[in-house]
């Protein structure tokens, strides 16, 4: 049974890792044509490199996803805070609104805004282009505010409550026994909030495609349009790094985090 | 006192999430419930949507089709490791996140290139002397897609659950003479029940909207809900329609999911 399970992880390994391989592979390629490989040459990353408007896109995403993100992960710890301290009925209004945008497809949400951003912007502000770099961030924060909620509500819940009353009993003003104590407590959930929300943010489609107008384009809105005009190899250069880049800071990560519970555990044995 | 003071810390939230979320729907109502032309009160585009219910019908079974082999593909995965070393267990868990990670336009792009008529697999099996398979634009190639691009999100929350089950339940079924299908039926497999659950609603609820993965991979014959959709806002211009489609997506995402939490004693977590 456990022989039959490592066959078939492996297998599913293969499976969930081949599209990258050969993304990776087309990446070194001297052909433009993703199904034949004519040779290896580092031509692509080189025109990568020299692409601005390719590069200038990256950016776009990047701007969008740090911005969102950080202002997301601000706002949504302390309303995190806010929430936790509401009253029951209040408390679950709240978590029923969090809900919305994580049970509703991207497709709808991405609509719903759009639509909204258009009747305001032509309807009533008598605007010809609504959909803007503003619209776009706008968007990116609703989606990403429920993860930082999601993530920092469990640790609020677990955090001891006299904590902050002894930090305040000590002569903290709430606003230091909130820097001192509470935010230490939370930290986890909100780091990793954050970078859910920036993951998300960063490689997001769908909502970005109804809610972005010509002049402010983030990559994978440009990936999309693709489908009309052929690949650039440069493209495969492109996510090669950034799959090298992601899959480093994961593992280092990874090795980090081991490291702090091998500590914990020493600890623990003295 | 502070917990009065702090509480005010939720008003700017509750009336950016009304302002970002319910208003917005509350648009696609109006949308959907005026003319595109003149703008007046119409149910015109509701009773359109009768022309859409074979569309609707194609998503609910593809993204059924393909919740349930992400299941049986993604379980055996998530209870080896769940049963791997602590070690192995972050490295393999690392290794499920990082598809998630990297552009789901690029990888289904690289299912294009292998499943092509002159794609990879073909070429491949052409100089085997094998003949060429059609591959592309066919139904399964969009459940190929689907199972591909959201099969992690069956594995995490699988893992989560499958994890946290208490060994000495299994070792009690053993010792009281179970054999391991039966441990497997009677105490594994109901104990993973809201794990089960979460992973279906999350590969169900991005595969039935989905527009991309139909449009690269799919035929005619496989439009899906998503498509009519963005075809409706991106290229048909009728928004109005597609916002009574959009309404006609979501009550049905609510219902399912509705159902799902029903069943899994509506206790939700938080993934990844």
């Amino acid at each position: 049974m456990k022989r039959a399970n490592r066959i078939i992880t492996v297998l599913i390994f293969i499976f969930l890792y081949i599209p990258m391989v050969v993304l990776v592979v087309a990446s070194f390629n001297t052909g433009k044509d993703i199904t034949q490989f004519s040779g290896f040459t580092l031509r692509q990353y080189q025109r990568l490199f020299q692409d601005r408007s390719l590069l200038g896109l990256l950016g776009n995403s990047l701007l969008v996803s740090i911005l969102a993100s950080l202002i997301a992960t601000v706002f949504g710890t302390l309303s995190a805070v806010g929430i936790h301290n509401l009253n029951p009925k209040l408390r679950k209004v709240a978590m029923t609104l969090t809900d919305i945008p994580m049970t509703n497809p991207d497709i709808v949400t991405g609509v719903s805004l759009s639509l909204l951003f258009v009747f305001v912007g032509t309807k009533m502000l008598g605007q010809r282009n609504s959909l803007t770099f503003w619209t776009l961030l706008i968007a990116h924060i609703t989606f990403n505010l429920p993860y930082v909620i999601l993530n920092v509500m469990p640790k609020l819940k677990q955090m001891d409550a006299s904590l902050t009353d002894a930090a305040m009993d000590l002569g903290c003003t709430p606003l230091q026994a909130f820097f001192q104590v509470t935010l230490h407590e939370i930290m986890p959930g909100v780091v990793s909030g954050a970078i859910m929300a920036f993951t998300m943010s960063l490689d997001d489609f769908v909502i970005s495609y109804f809610v972005t107008g010509l002049d402010f384009i983030t990559l994978p809105v440009e990936i999309y349009s693709y489908t009309k005009k052929p690949i650039q190899p440069k493209i495969y250069a492109m996510f090669t790094l950034l799959f090298l880049l992601i899959f480093v800071l994961m593992t280092a990560m990874n090795l980090i985090q081991l490291a702090a519970d091998k500590k914990k555990v020493a600890a623990r044995g003295k | 006192m502070k917990k009065t003071k702090s509480v005010l810390l939720s008003a700017p939230y509750l009336a950016w999430m009304v302002v970002f979320t319910l208003v917005p729907l509350g648009v696609v109502a109006y949308y959907a419930l005026t003319d595109p032309a003149t703008g007046v009160f119409t149910l015109g585009n509701l009773r359109n949507l009768g022309m859409y219910l074979p569309v609707l019908w194609n998503s609910i079974a593809y993204s059924l089709v393909s919740a349930f082999i992400c299941l049986l593909l993604g379980y055996p995965v998530a209870y080896y490791i769940a049963h791997c070393r602590q070690t192995a267990q972050k490295f393999l868990y690392m290794l499920v996140m990082l598809p998630m990670c990297m552009s789901f336009l690029l990888r289904t792009l690289a299912w294009v290139g292998l499943l092509q008529d002159t794609g990879i697999i073909n070429t491949m099996l052409a100089k085997i002397g094998l003949p060429r398979l059609r591959l592309i634009r066919t139904p399964a190639a969009v459940v190929l897609g689907m199972v591909y691009n959201y099969l992690p999100y069956m594995i995490l929350p699988l893992y989560a659950t499958l994890m946290k089950i208490d060994r000495r339940l299994i070792e009690a079924a053993e010792d009281l003479g179970c054999t391991p299908v039966q441990t497997f039926c009677k105490v594994v497999f109901p104990l993973s029940m809201p794990g089960i659950l979460s992973g279906m609603t999350m590969v169900f609820v991005p595969a039935v909207s989905t527009f991309y993965i139909s449009q690269k991979l799919g035929g005619t014959d496989t439009v899906l809900i998503g498509d009519v959709i963005e075809r409706q806002f991106k290229q048909g211009n009728n928004p109005n329609l597609g916002a009574a489609l959009s309404l006609v997506l979501m009550l049905l995402v609510f219902v399912c999911t509705g159902i799902m939490n029903r069943f899994g004693g509506g206790e939700e977590e938080v993934v990844v």
